[in-house]
């Protein structure tokens, strides 16, 4: 926790603004030279329910949410339900303000809509306000918006009233409303934001030290979520078709590729279900596109049976994976990682397929990238699994990341002129020959003379014939998984996924994957400042897996803490299952209660292990030991 | 020049192209209805002119899924009907309607009659059987026919004809089953509704085909089978259409442009003004 860092939480209710105010002030932040990192916390219903932005800013790098927050705008829910009641959700039009005072520091600073809440409402409101030091401005931002405009721009006074009290200059606001409203919209969004940023200067005593923190960046920096990477990266690797069935939050990569593929004369085709979606990417692959689609856990079920289709038929194929609670339905916009068992095994037979599980919005992109090259490389269906959280999160990171020449190749795929010479040889073309190079054997597109094959899901010969023969079977299996040792060989030749970080010779080491990266290395920085001495490794070859890689970290330290969002320590016993050792060096740190790690919760939980301890009941995390081998 | 020379290829085209180099003994049991299905498909090839290379047949699985092993083309073996129909996809949709689950030994199908015993229905089928013409034009079909394996030159037609039609065409292909429906009738004598004076609609009536296809699917169960065209809409754009003139999909295919050295790969780097 550091002081020369802002974290401004927004909070009202769905539908009240606050995903587009947020947005827009993360991106003023960023452009007064900040690094910026958000988190969204929202629940499954359309209007209404608590619901709140977090936005961290600071001079220094940041990578993840922070530990609680100190500056909070509560707008009050106008979409409540039974406001005059109490009712089984309780007073909702008091919870922008109730439910946010927990996770608030020490000296921090509220500011809420008098004109809709009334602090009357909130058990020892005043008492804790004087415990915990905290400065309260009332404003009737409600009011204000009302008499300059509508009562939906409160969002906009709320903003003005910010910068007022943190010292904040408006051209960037004012800046990127010209970029995204105009006309009286904008005219009486631009009064409100000076008539609140005046008032809050005029009529109130500012009894507050926060202050916004100054920096400036070296290079150019932009916005990105993670589902920007995985699109961006999609795009740039030639992916000109994607189709797919609404699910949060797999909806956004969905849409951010529907915004684009028209304009660069490709397709999006929303159909009827998950086992559509995955069947039509496999039909575009097949004919010769390089497609992909892609859901959440439920709808990932549904395609489990497209999915050993293209295992078995070898049709290039990407899939995208963004993990919510589950099991079933289960919390549909809290992020977790509990489906990584899921998309490693789901579909009948031995699994054949590759998994990538990036950790920020740049290994989004690269690993999208990557998992293209490969599914149209090898033949073999490519998966990146991700979460609710690195979807919906934002992060400022250098423009540059994304200045990459594109790469349309289909792969492996033969031309016309290859299929004329095998006949020459061969008498035909075979499409599933025994002898490819690294498992990969020549595929031909529909449309191209002398390329016709059958691509079965039944097992089948050299020819694509459906065969039950014995010796045919073991070589086309083997023939198949010998795919990714060799795609494993290519990974291990390249710099390698697994974000090591932290002093090469630390005595423990933090294990973690996915989303939980930047939690990990922030944990580090704050132990070794501690006098631990410690380095986090973040996994991201989940299949084939990056076993040199990992056995050496694990090798190199006594002990391992394996920081996952799940309850059966998925990750830990996948590494156990890939390494067949190290039960002895392995303790998980386990969280599922909904929202992502907070660094203080993984230093804690590492001092907890260290010192001997068995149980932290100071937050909803659980400590356990490895078993076995 | 194109990447993909099959397609669109100006020449004769011979039904025995359509015959495998190597060609995989049927599975099919003697006088199954499935051979009238390849049969019939190979002869109306030539009729809509298009080659082995240039034809994608999908099928599903069970003995009807077979039909791609014995059919030279580039095959893909894979209940999506409903939408499939709905956006008038420019594709012929065969159903293997036997009344029967055929290959996992003779279960009852969602075509089987009420009261059909089979060894997963021991006291007979509660249920009424699918009316698959009228789902076919209640889902958005733009052409809708019944023929069967044992009027080999109706299919041949009806096929032709199909695959012609620009939209989604679904053909209703009664297929005997010798082995596990021994009890049904192996669809004769049969009535082509078009040759017929008892029948007189217009296939370009939604109501007038939608009754006639009520008639015809009572009618099979009572042991009369009336086959022919139903309904056919030829307004209709195809779903390919559709998108293409709302700008969803481009004019040429995906594939050739990966073939293209020329093309210029739009970037990513491009879209990140609204980032900063």
């Amino acid at each position: 926790m550091t002081d020369d860092e802002l974290i401004w939480r927004i909070a009202g209710g769905s539908g009240d603004g606050i995903d587009s105010t947020s947005q827009n002030f993360a991106k003023a932040l960023m452009r007064s030279g900040l690094n910026v990192f958000t988190h969204r916390h929202y629940p499954s219903r359309i209007r209404g329910g608590h619901t709140y932005v977090e936005i961290r800013a600071s001079d220094e790098p940041v990578k993840s949410r922070g530990d609680g927050y100190n500056f909070l705008l509560s707008l009050g829910d106008s979409f409540a339900r039974n406001p005059q009641e109490e009712a089984y959700y309780g007073n909702e039009e008091i919870k922008p303000l109730s439910e946010n005072l927990d996770e608030l520091r020490e000296g921090g600073v509220i500011v809420y809509d008098a004109g809709l809440l009334d602090t009357d409402e909130i058990e020892n409101f005043d008492e804790r306000v004087k415990e915990n030091n905290w400065h309260v401005y009332d404003l009737d931002l409600r009011g204000l918006a009302k008499e300059h405009g509508r009562e939906v721009m409160r969002n906009t006074a709320g903003v003005g009233a910010t910068a007022a009290l943190l010292d904040l200059d408006l051209d960037p606001i004012e800046n990127l409303m010209e970029d995204a409203m105009s006309g009286d919209v904008l005219e009486s969004n631009l009064t409100i934001l000076h008539e609140a940023y005046e008032s809050v200067n005029e009529d109130y005593e500012h009894t507050h030290d926060l202050r916004a923190p100054t920096g400036s960046h070296d290079e150019e920096q932009v916005l990105v979520s993670g589902s920007h990477g995985i699109a961006y990266g999609a795009l740039d690797e030639g992916c000109r078709f994607i189709s797919g069935y609404p699910m949060t939050p797999w909806t956004d990569v969905f849409t951010i590729m529907t915004q684009h593929l028209p304009d660069m004369g490709g397709i999006s085709e929303q159909v009827e279900d998950e086992i559509a979606a995955a069947s039509l990417a496999i039909g575009a692959s097949h004919a010769g596109a390089k497609a992909m689609s892609g859901s959440s856990g439920g709808g990932f079920a549904l395609m489990s049976e497209p999915l050993g289709l293209a295992e078995i038929t070898e049709t290039p194929l990407v899939l995208v994976e963004s993990m919510r609670a589950g099991p079933s339905t289960g919390m549909p916009t809290k992020p977790e990682q509990g489906d990584l068992e899921h998309v490693l095994y789901t579909s009948q037979g031995d699994s054949n397929r590759v998994v990538f599980a990036p950790g920020d919005p740049a290994e989004c992109y690269e690993q999208t990238r990557k998992a293209f090259e490969i599914a149209y490389d090898y033949q073999i269906p490519s998966i990146v699994v991700y979460d609710q959280k690195l979807s919906g999160g934002h992060q400022t990171i250098p423009e540059r990341v994304f200045d990459e020449e594109p790469n349309p190749d289909l792969g492996s795929v033969v031309t016309e002129q290859d299929l004329e010479e095998a006949a020459k040889e061969a008498g035909r073309f075979k499409r599933y020959v025994y002898d490819g190079e690294g498992g990969v054997s020549p595929r031909s597109l529909p449309g191209q003379k002398g390329g016709n094959f059958l691509a079965s899901g039944n097992e089948h010969n050299e020819v694509g014939h459906i065969s039950e023969d014995p010796d045919n079977r073991v070589i086309q299996m083997n023939r198949r998984m010998a795919k990714l040792d060799s795609i494993r060989e290519e990974l291990d030749a390249d710099a390698g996924h697994q974000a090591v970080y932290g002093p090469e010779d630390a005595q423990y080491g933090i294990l973690s994957w996915g989303s939980t990266k930047g939690v990990a290395e922030e944990a580090v920085d704050r132990l070794n400042a501690d006098g631990h001495s410690v380095k986090s490794m973040n996994v991201s070859d989940m299949m084939p897996f990056a076993k040199d890689e990992v056995t050496a970290f694990l090798e190199s330290v006594d002990e391992a803490l394996v920081v996952e969002m799940n309850a059966t320590a998925q990750f830990r016993r996948h590494v156990q299952g890939q390494l067949g050792r190290f039960g002895e060096k392995l303790y998980s740190l386990l969280k599922y209660d909904g929202n992502p790690f907070e660094p203080e919760e993984v230093v804690s939980g590492f001092e907890t292990r260290i010192g001997g301890e068995d149980q932290l009941t100071e937050y909803n995390v659980r400590i356990e030991s490895a078993t076995g081998d | 020049m194109s990447a993909f020379n099959a397609i669109g290829e100006e020449r004769e085209v011979d039904r025995d192209e359509f015959t495998p180099e190597i060609e995989p003994q049927a599975t099919w049991c003697p006088g199954c209805g499935d051979f009238g299905v390849l049969k019939a498909l190979k002869q109306a090839m030539p009729e809509v002119g298009r080659n082995p290379e240039e034809t994608l047949l999908v099928t599903g699985i069970g003995c009807s899924g077979k039909l791609s092993s014995y059919f030279r083309s580039y095959g893909f073996r894979g209940n999506h009907f409903m939408h499939t129909a709905r956006e008038n996809h420019d594709m012929t949709y065969i159903v293997f309607d036997n009344e029967i689950f055929g290959l996992t030994k003779g279960q009852t199908s969602p075509t089987s009659p009420k009261g059909h015993k089979s060894k997963t229905q021991p006291h007979g089928s509660a249920k009424q059987p699918i009316r698959p013409l009228s789902l076919a034009l209640t889902s958005g079909a733009s052409y809708v026919a019944r023929t069967a394996a044992v009027n080999p030159n109706q299919a041949k037609e009806i096929l032709t004809e199909a695959m012609e039609h620009d939209g989604f065409a679904h053909v209703d292909f009664l297929t005997q089953c010798p082995t596990w429906n021994k009890d049904a009738k192996q669809y004769v004598p049969y009535i082509d509704i078009q040759d017929s004076d008892d029948y007189d609609f217009d296939i370009h009536d939604r109501g007038e085909a939608a009754e006639m296809m009520q008639t015809a699917e009572d009618a099979l169960y009572e042991g009369e089978v009336l086959t022919g065209r139903f309904y056919q809409d030829e307004d209709r754009p195809s779903y390919q259409q559709e998108k293409q003139a709302t700008g969803d999909m481009p004019e040429e295919p995906l594939a050739e442009r990966y073939f293209d050295d020329d093309y210029e790969w739009e970037r990513s780097y491009d879209l990140l003004e609204r980032h900063k």
